[in-house]
């Protein structure tokens, strides 16, 4: 019987008065790729930034590859990691920015090394060769000595899943990956990530883009005002909803 | 309908045609006047009561080249502590943590809410306070024997500096996207390596112009280090005159040296702002 690679259980996180999400419980499988949809302020990015930490949970708990996040159980109470403790967890996670947010002032190589060089410490030579390889993966050989301000926005984001995967981690989170590009460069990452769904990652895509949900997703997740409220396979969330709040959503959106 | 390709008439071409420029007779006329008014200030100080033969004399004299070399030094010295104090001030002004805030909070306020010679003076006479200084059971000395007037114009001048670039280092790291902070983390990097490699050198970009500012205000603030003995180059050129009486004459010596040593560090500030430029000169490249 495998484990889910992330287990959420009654996770709730508030912003003052606003609650951003209220008791979600949820699991994600190795290897599967799940969308989260929903309207703006439904929670769906606070979910994706609780599991990387970015944002702090206000109750409830997650576990990430069986380790749970940000706190240690002890004698029944429960103690805040370290920073260098959150900071190791982190390393299993590699998170795209829907404004992509890569380093203004290093180049596109520079961006993609950063990580493994300074912070996982690892040999100059092997992290440059894997650099090289991820920027031809992604389409971006060319672009290794180029600043971010010199290239597109769908080549910026390219570099950043690029950056994020340097790390080698065991699960992609993307934050409306394609929600800043211009309409004609949205193609050029989501076939990126398709080609990076297919090869096994372990993805979690929050998303306006149906289409792509539609044809890469293992499952839909619709939230709704900090709820899960439907999940299941993508054909059956998108094409035939059983929730009125899900039909509602999907026909404003469509 | 009107068909669609042909332009409507009434529009001449315009293209080949040059802009004429205009006579500017006001730039010519205030040009003139500026002129004028420089001639009558440059006369009224050759008939002056100056003996220029005095300045020609004294600008290379021995005592004053030592003076600015001094000068030079403890605007370097003091400016890198301030630099150090102020980065680090900053960091502890930005931290969750409310004791650093505070501190960093208190340094600021006393050394920004006092005269700067007034602090230069209580750290040159602090032998009056505490007579022997040093570290229990370790070392100590005679407090007249180290607070030297180098040392306290370096504490003075370095630690009044901290407090103000404490805010200019502030506004520099507060000016990079929140976005950066979360990327640097999203790749496991603690708050103070984020900091280094991430957060300090694009806000450098936005720090040199007002460090560029505020260095040459240190230059000039070094010469309130000639209340307590330390010998930068108005303290020694204050020295001659009371020796020869020639008072403007060194002055106007001390002033023309200040003068070169400002209009130097300008075109370098330009060169250390393109240092820090990188990545923002657009697709050109």
């Amino acid at each position: 019987m495998t484990k889910p690679l992330v287990a959420i259980r009654s996770v709730a996180k508030n912003f003052g008065e606003f609650q951003a999400l209220k008791s979600v419980s949820l699991d994600v499988w190795p290897g599967e790729v799940m969308c989260l949809i929903g309207a703006s302020g439904s929670g769906k990015t606070t979910l994706l930034r609780c599991i990387n930490q970015l944002a702090v949970i206000d109750s409830g708990g997650i576990w990430l590859d069986g380790e749970l996040l940000g706190v240690r159980e002890q004698n029944g109470k429960l103690h805040r990691l370290s920073e260098r403790e959150i900071g190791r967890q982190r390393l299993k996670t590699g998170m795209v920015f829907q404004r992509f947010n890569l380093f203004p002032h290093k180049t596109a190589l520079e961006n993609i090394i950063e990580g493994p060089l300074q912070v996982q410490g690892r040999k100059a030579d092997d992290v440059r060769a894997e650099a090289l390889e991820l920027l031809r993966r992604v389409g971006l050989s060319a672009k290794a000595e180029s600043y971010p301000a010199q290239l597109s926005g769908g080549q910026q984001q390219r570099v950043a899943i690029a950056r994020a995967l340097a790390m080698k981690p065991m699960l992609m989170l993307f934050d409306e990956p394609t929600s800043a590009l211009d309409p004609e460069l949205v193609g050029e990452v989501l076939a990126v990530m398709k080609e990076l769904a297919k090869s096994g990652m372990t993805m979690m895509v929050v998303t306006h883009e149906l289409g792509f949900a539609r044809e890469v997703a293992d499952r839909v997740v619709y939230m709704d005002q900090g709820a899960i409220v439907e999940q299941g396979r993508a054909s059956d969330v998108l094409g035939a909803p059983r929730e009125e709040r899900t039909k509602a959503f999907l026909s404003a959106v469509i | 309908m009107k068909p669609a390709p042909a332009l409507a008439e009434g529009f001449p071409d315009l293209s080949g045609l040059r802009i004429a420029r205009g006579p500017h007779w006001f730039r010519w006329l205030g040009a003139a006047l500026i002129v004028l008014v420089l001639a009558a200030i440059a006369r009224a100080f050759a008939n002056g009561q100056i003996e220029w033969s005095y300045v020609s004399r004294f600008l290379t004299a021995k005592v004053i080249l030592e003076g600015i070399v001094n000068t030079m030094v403890m605007a370097v010295l003091a400016m890198a502590l301030g630099i150090f104090l102020g980065i680090v001030v900053a960091i502890m002004r930005l931290s969750p943590n409310p004791v650093l805030k505070t501190v960093a909070a208190g340094y600021t306020w006393l050394f920004r809410g006092t005269p700067l010679i007034l602090q230069l003076l209580l750290w040159f006479n602090l032998a009056l306070v505490f007579p022997t200084i040093g570290i229990p059971g370790l070392w100590s000395a005679r407090a007249v024997d180290v607070m030297t007037p180098f040392l306290a114009a370096l504490l003075g001048l370095g630690i009044n500096q901290g407090a103000y670039t404490s805010e200019v280092m502030r506004a520099g790291m507060l000016s990079v996207d929140v976005g950066q902070y979360e990327a640097a983390q999203a790749i496991g990097m603690g708050r103070l390596r984020a900091l280094r490699r991430i957060i300090l050198p694009q806000a450098m970009r936005v720090v040199i112009p007002p460090l560029g500012n505020e260095f040459i205000g240190m230059v000039k603030a070094t010469s309130l280090a000639s209340v307590i003995q330390y010998p930068e180059v108005l303290h020694n050129a204050e020295n001659i005159y009371y020796a020869n009486s020639r008072v403007i004459e060194l002055l106007i010596v001390a002033g023309l040296w200040y003068l070169l040593v400002v209009s130097i560090l300008t075109p370098l500030q330009m060169l250390l702002e393109r240092r820090f430029a990188r990545g923002t000169l657009g697709p050109a490249r």
